[in-house]
């Protein structure tokens, strides 16, 4: 089984399904002959030749417009957007059409497009290349948003946006692009949307998380298990629609959630989470739900954002104040 | 420093490109030929489908603004004294073909087979009236201006992509040019040579803001020459030349020829839509002088010199116009209401679980109500 970092991986997925359906189609800037600017793309116009993995003129907008009159033709085209950064001038595409085609017709005309970006902090990027604003899109009914944390993940979970018949901003935290590798086996398997996975079991508090932030919330479980706190770690994955179900249940069990993102904290996904669990887990509390998040700041510039991004250590200092509550 | 002499003449410098516009026209404001016609003038049948195609349009659109004023419709955008563009594009384009519109293109929508039920019922507030039972792969209306454009040329790269001699057609008001969106897609299908015709309804007004506010541009065809696509200007009041120029422009995409613009000049003789009060900003010197031009007359004029038509069989279309529009008027207000619920059966292929409660709420609070 090849050993694959999250980079890899999407690209494995893309290879697999652009040779199992001659109806995906690659499109964005510098994704051909350069391979995409994080080499997500790289290999496949070779592979697969110009007419399916399409260098586009320097256009947000189009990429994604386009990508909506491909897709109501039944292509499934996969769009890349640079950098998240670059990604505001495909909102107007992405709320006033593509999530509402399929409703607006009826069922008549279809998007099943994907819409793929890096995004994140934390590799000392230029600015505009390092905001977290998936909570934007999971506010648009009728798209999906989905956001891997692990190789494995962003394999299975990139076929299924591809295939899903919706569709699907696809948010790729690229400070773990290269963080790690991960055995990945590329039989085109994909894993199921709509739901959020368990990382990892425990009984005292619900670390809930999505992305790169999983990796800090991980470390700080290990962390907390070595002071005798067990937490349970619950990847969302899918931030739209978001299966509270799981969370529910798990902070059923635990009694406590700290809820971790990147993102700023006013209006971030953390909100609707804890909303959730307000609206219907608040008898099942010992504490007050927390949030670990990025500040209500513009996203400083590289020399500051390490302080911006949550730590391990806020991480651990929310949870030990929940864990006072009993 | 000398500043008597450049250094350079403009005069020696190379001239590495050169760019014109032509303007196409046929008939007079009263019908009569300019210059010679084109094959189309002599075809009887098909000047009778445009006419027809018009006259309908403009019965359809009275009905409208009078359903809408009695408060049995919602915000209509009319068509009125831009048929002619709308009909000749409806008769150049092939039912394979798909038409990208805004929303002003009830002409060519409903040569296409869309029902005017379904019309009036997306401008009575249903979304069933964007289900069309004709062209099943046409764009429903585009509210949100210039958006549409590059869903056309994505259907265009679809066509390309899998080789068919097919070839879509998307329609924006002069004020869509001044959008980025509009360039993005027309730049693109330059780049791909794509099966795209872009058509320009320049009919001098976008809500309020006159054409020479809009761009200090001589035309807006000459935008497409920015783009690396062939633009032109047509006179958008003669259904004889958007026939000629929109059919040339149709064939060449069709033909591997690649994309191209076309301006239809034109005029707003209503209101931008019946929520808008063009007497805040439009003298009504300006739209008598219109109307001198409009083109339903200008065809008719034609036809009855040429002996192609004449006053019986005209009032015999009125007649049939009227009562094809009263039907499906009447069709659209005996429409029951979609269940409240219909809001969530569409938004994905399958309803995700999590929005299962959201729709029971919405089913319950329904059922109540009616108790």
């Amino acid at each position: 089984m090849p050993e694959l970092n999250l980079v890899e991986a999407v690209n494995a997925a893309l290879a697999f399904e652009m040779a199992a359906d001659e109806n995906v189609v690659v499109l964005g800037e510098d994704v051909g002959v350069n391979g995409g600017v994080f080499r997500a793309t790289v290999g496949l116009q070779e592979r697969f030749g110009e007419q399916r993995v399409l260098d586009t003129p320097l256009a947000e907008a189009l990429i994604a417009g386009l990508s909506v009159g491909m897709a109501s033709q039944g292509l499934r085209p996969v769009a890349e957007i640079q950098f998240m950064g670059f990604i505001y001038p495909t909102v107007d595409q992405m709320l006033n059409h593509a999530s509402r085609l399929r409703n607006r017709t009826r069922g008549r005309l279809t998007c099943p497009m994907v819409l793929r970006a890096p995004y994140g902090g934390g590799i000392h990027a230029p600015e505009h290349h390092s905001e977290s604003y998936e909570s934007m899109f999971a506010h648009i009914p009728g798209l999906r948003v989905v956001i891997p944390s692990s190789p494995a993940r962003a394999y299975g979970l990139l076929l299924a946006a591809i295939r899903d018949p919706d569709p699907v901003v696809f948010l790729e935290p690229k400070r773990i692009y290269r963080l790690m590798k991960q055995e990945v086996e590329d039989n085109g398997a994909s894993l199921p949307l709509d739901t959020c996975y368990t990382l990892r079991e425990g009984t005292d508090v619900t670390l809930v998380s999505w992305g790169a932030m999983l990796h800090e919330t991980q470390q700080a479980a290990d962390q907390l298990e070595a002071e005798g706190v067990g937490a349970e770690v619950i990847d969302v994955a899918c931030l739209k629609p978001i299966d509270t179900r799981t969370i529910l249940d798990s902070v059923a069990k635990t009694g406590r959630c700290v809820i971790v993102h990147e993102a700023a904290r006013t209006s971030g996904l953390g909100a609707e989470i804890a909303a959730q669990i307000a609206e219907h887990g608040l008898m099942n509390l010992y504490a007050p739900v927390q949030r670990v998040t990025g500040y209500d700041t513009v996203m400083p510039l590289y020399r500051l954002e390490g302080y911006y991004l949550p730590g391990v250590e806020r991480i651990v200092t929310a949870v030990r104040q929940v864990m006072e509550f009993s | 420093m000398s500043t008597e002499k450049p250094i350079v003449d403009e005069k020696d410098l190379e001239c590495v490109a050169k760019f014109e516009v032509r303007f196409t026209g046929y008939l007079d404001k009263d019908g009569s030929a300019v210059r010679r016609l084109p094959e189309i003038a002599d075809l009887p049948d098909a000047l009778i489908a445009l006419y027809r195609s018009m006259v309908l349009t403009r019965t359809f659109d009275q009905k409208a603004i009078a359903l809408q004023r009695t408060g049995n419709l919602g915000t209509y955008a009319s068509s009125l004294g831009q048929e002619a563009v709308f009909a000749a594009l409806g008769a150049v384009m092939r039912p394979e073909d798909v038409l990208v519109p805004y929303y002003r293109e009830y002409g060519t929508q409903l040569m296409r087979g869309v029902t005017m039920t379904e019309l009036f019922l997306y401008w009575g507030g249903d979304e069933r009236g964007m289900d069309y039972a004709g062209p099943r792969q046409d764009f429903p209306i585009c509210v949100p201006i210039a958006t549409q454009v590059p869903h056309a040329a994505g259907v265009a790269l679809a066509m390309k992509y899998r080789g068919e001699p097919r070839v879509a057609v998307t329609v924006f008001g002069d004020g869509a040019t001044s959008k980025g969106e509009f360039y993005e897609a027309a730049n693109a299908a330059g780049v791909w040579n794509l099966p795209l015709v872009l058509l320009v309804n320049n009919n001098q007004w976008a809500i309020s803001v006159p054409r020479s506010e809009q761009s200090a541009c001589q035309t807006l065809a000459q935008k497409a020459i920015a783009a690396g696509i062939s633009g032109e200007q047509v006179d958008g009041n003669d259904a004889i030349a958007m026939f000629d120029r929109l059919s040339a422009a149709v064939d060449k995409a069709r033909n591997g020829g690649g994309p191209s613009l076309v301006e239809a000049i034109t005029y707003r003789l209503s209101d931008h839509t019946t929520a808008d009060d063009a007497s805040r900003y439009r003298r009504d010197e300006e739209i008598k002088t219109h109307w001198d031009y409009e083109p339903i007359k200008r065809l008719r004029q034609y036809m009855i010199a040429k002996q192609y038509w004449d006053s019986q069989q005209d009032e015999a279309l009125q007649q049939t116009c009227r009562r094809e529009v009263e039907e499906a008027a009447q069709a659209y207000l005996n429409t029951a209401p979609q269940k409240p619920e219909s809001m969530f059966d569409y938004l994905y292929e399958t309803l995700p679980e999590t929005l299962r409660s959201q729709r029971d709420e919405l089913a319950t609070t329904e059922q109540q109500s009616r108790a």
